[in-house]
């Protein structure tokens, strides 16, 4: 059973980062426009560089 | 939203490091809001903002397909009136939106606090879950207690952070001695909590956190869902506040300047260009033009205007430039008084008691009762406080209202997002529900059923000549009579014949001379024609009689399918006008409306809706005129287009963006459908309830049990939810 011992905070750590990561999206505005960016993906502008 | 985003990306260590510009007075960028009610796909996104971004003076443009916007940063002196033909060159509807009433929708700040509640009760039940498969696996004795006190770590400032609402809630409704939805939850939550605490202290085999964050986690869901349809509608409001760009010209010593309509007072001299509207009452003092009242009283025939006469707000300016002096401003404005009219009629609506709460009130009591009396009965029958406890949570946790929660908001969300996408908006949290239930429908006839742009009806009564000659005085003038006569004219293969001395006379029309005689089209009094109750425009030839160009009002497009629809649907079309017997007989026929009604004034239109209403009618009213805001408020559920007045559209529930009304025929097929959804989830709910209570009550109900029925019934009523779209 001690393989707990490093399971256990594991898990809780890569959950923390998943909620940090998801924090951060929903600051940075990027659930503003979730059909549009569906269908930017589709676009063949600024493929080569993003846009600046 | 770019306002935020160059905030947040400021922060991103890059561009902290990219040299900063040396503030200097550059006048700063301004902000164009655009509505875009036609785009769709990636297409209509990159030809948006190729066509935007290489018009000059455009710097950046951004478009936000879920909100069907357009944001434009630009330099100061570009307008977006200069934007708009750019768009609808390549075939787009643009309208501007006022970017200041805009920015609250953008700084939802209440919309990502509940996202990011949703987010910590999510991962915290992920988490907890994790630990509470391992114990329902098999793990026992310290394993077991150590697992469980993990969970209690996790999940209990997980709680205190993401249900905060209904905490917030269930006491603002208990403190006046309420019961709502957010009583039995708050109470599931804490109960379920504090027997899991007991029994982990007591090494105890059960333990509900995973329960407790997973309820947490669905209801917020259901709340974020709901909240979201209502940003919607808030933003609609916004929205169409919006599109009436509140800017005026004012004269101050005889120099012209441009302010908000806000900041005008009573007494200002205002200068209305042709296309205008009057932005406030007054008086005209000089100039002379015609005006278009079709959206004050829903006359179509526009009225002579000259030095003296009192104009009303919202009146179109048609030919010449009037400077008017301020009489009433904002508020005191008749177009505002108008909308005290609706307020009256607005009280009726609110005793609509929404499926939701019907719901609501009989789940509330009957789950604290089923709960308490499980508890007496199992203390009185075991004489144990802690089993008692324990089995009384096991009701609420099961009986809560998860996907009840989830029920009507999922359904509405998938309902409006549907309608959103065909251009609609729906601005009442429960015009859904009202709209399934109509059987009458009354429209406007002036802006609704008809553009509102003239259309020339008697082409083939005139000869070559006349017409050449109408031509050439029509094509100078932008009267929209004269535009849409050389519209036709054009269209026919005429070519004008060439005039001399052509001038525009502002509120009479235009003239000319040719081989020495004078010419002229315009108004029947200054023609010498006879002035009929139809729009007309006349054509008189020095030494001939005059002859008359007449006009009617062309349709809007799928007024005529709408109307066919609605009828093939068994439902009465009913059409309510205040313009002339004429007018109205000539549309009426033409779209086989059977029961129609002429020269209404606004309180006739509001009575009749009200007898309709009184015969037992539910009344589905679709116009757009300030003289038809107070029936659009008394009718059961109101729509209204993006073009009508502002008061309309406060007092509709639903607001049409785009120009083509077949939307509207669609629209009460799906609020039927998502209505019987509802339905179907509630009885969803129930029979999840039927199977899990009994369980619980008995002290059948395991921690396991309790996580398996309250995420199928959530999972199961969404998916039904999803049929919809």
């Amino acid at each position: 059973m001690n393989v707990l011992a490093y399971l256990i905070p594991i898990s809780l750590l890569l959950g923390g980062v998943g909620l940090g990561a998801f924090i951060y999206t929903v600051r940075t505005n990027q659930y503003d426009d979730p059909e549009g960016d569906a269908r930017r993906i589709l676009s063949d502008e600024w493929d080569d560089k993003p846009k600046q | 939203m770019t306002a935020q985003l160059t905030s947040g990306t400021a922060a991103c260590p890059g561009c902290i490091a990219a040299p900063v510009e040396p503030a200097r007075p550059v006048p700063e960028d301004v902000q164009i809001a655009l509505s875009l009610p036609g785009i769709h796909c990636s297409a209509c996104i990159a030809t948006v903002e190729r066509e935007l971004s290489a018009h000059p003076g455009v710097d950046d443009a951004r478009v936000n397909l879920t909100l069907k916007r357009a944001m434009v940063k630009a330099k100061p002196d570009l307008q977006a009136a200069d934007l708009i033909p750019v768009l609808e060159r390549v075939g787009f509807e643009a309208h501007e939106l006022d970017p200041s009433a805009l920015s609250a929708t953008q700084a939802n700040k209440a919309g990502r606090d509940l996202l990011m509640r949703l987010a910590v009760a999510g991962f915290a039940s992920m988490n907890v879950m994790l630990l509470s498969v391992s114990v329902w696996s098999g793990a026992t004795d310290a394993t077991r207690d150590m697992f469980h006190w993990i969970s209690a770590a996790i999940a209990l400032p997980a709680i205190a952070f993401s249900a905060q609402p209904f905490f917030a809630n269930a006491w603002s409704a208990l403190r006046v001695g309420r019961l709502n939805m957010d009583v039995p939850i708050v109470l599931a939550i804490l109960l379920a909590l504090t027997t899991s605490l007991w029994e982990t202290a007591l090494s105890g085999e059960h333990a509900y956190f995973d329960a407790a964050l997973t309820l947490t986690f669905f209801l917020l869901a259901g709340r974020y869902l709901d909240y979201r349809t209502r940003a919607a509608a808030r933003s609609a409001a916004e929205e169409l506040t919006a599109l009436e760009v509140p800017r005026a010209i004012r004269q101050v010593d005889g120099v012209e300047e441009e302010v908000a309509v806000a900041t005008l007072n009573v007494g200002d001299l205002i200068l209305v260009r042709p296309g205008g509207r009057m932005p406030v009452d007054g008086e005209i003092v000089s100039g002379r033009s015609e005006l278009d009242r079709s959206l004050l009283t829903g006359e179509t025939l526009p009225v002579f205007a000259e030095a003296g006469l009192t104009v009303s707000a919202g009146e179109v300016n048609l030919t010449g430039p009037l400077t008017i002096r301020a009489t009433a401003v904002g508020e005191d404005t008749s177009l505002h008084r108008m909308a005290d009219l609706v307020a009256i009629a607005e009280s009726g609506r609110s005793r609509y008691t929404s499926l939701a709460d019907k719901a609501a009130k009989l789940y509330a009591p009957g789950v604290h009762i089923l709960s308490a009396l499980s508890f007496l009965g199992w203390y009185i029958y075991s004489g144990d406080i802690r089993t008692a406890l324990n089995i009384a949570a096991a009701v609420l946790i099961i009986t809560c209202p998860c996907a009840l929660g989830l029920a009507v908001p999922a359904v509405t969300t998938a309902a409006s997002g549907r309608l959103f996408r065909k251009g609609m908006l729906i601005k009442h949290a429960t015009a859904l529900e009202r709209l399934a239930e109509v059987d009458t429908v009354v429209f406007d006839k002036t802006g609704t059923l008809t553009s509102g742009a003239p259309e020339l009806t008697n082409l083939a009564d005139h000869a070559a000549a006349d017409l050449k000659m109408a031509l050439a005085l029509a094509q100078v003038s932008s009267h929209p009579l004269s535009v849409a006569l050389t519209k036709a004219v054009r269209l026919a293969g005429v070519t004008p014949t060439s005039l001399q001395d052509v001038v525009e006379v502002p509120g009479y029309g235009t003239q000319g001379t040719c081989d020495g005689k004078q010419v002229r089209l315009g108004r029947a009094e200054w023609t010498g024609g006879r002035a009929g109750d139809q729009t007309a425009a006349w054509l008189s030839i020095e030494g001939r009689a005059p002859v008359a160009f007449l006009f009617s009002d062309s349709l809007r497009p799928g007024a005529a399918e709408s109307v066919q629809a609605f009828r093939d649907a068994g439902k009465e079309a009913i059409l309510i006008s205040g313009d002339t017997q004429g007018a109205v007989r000539a549309l009426a026929q033409k779209l086989g409306i059977e029961n129609w009604v002429a020269q209404a004034l606004p309180q006739d239109k509001a009575a009749r809706v009200q007898d309709l209403r009184d015969q037992g009618r539910h009344v589905l009213m679709v116009g757009d005129g300030l003289n038809d805001t107070a029936a659009l408020a008394a009718a059961h559920v109101s729509i209204s287009p993006a073009s009508a007045l502002d008061a309309a559209r406060v007092a509709s529930d639903i607001v049409l963006l785009g120009n083509d009304l077949s939307p509207i025929a669609d629209a009460c097929d799906t609020a039927v459908k998502a209505t019987r959804r509802i339905r179907e989830n509630f009885r969803i709910a129930t029979v999840y309830n039927i199977v899990a209570v009994p369980l619980a009550v008995v002290g059948l109900a395991t921690p396991l049990i309790a996580a398996l029925a309250m995420s199928t019934s959530s999972i199961t009523v969404s998916l039904n939810a999803l049929r919809l779209r």
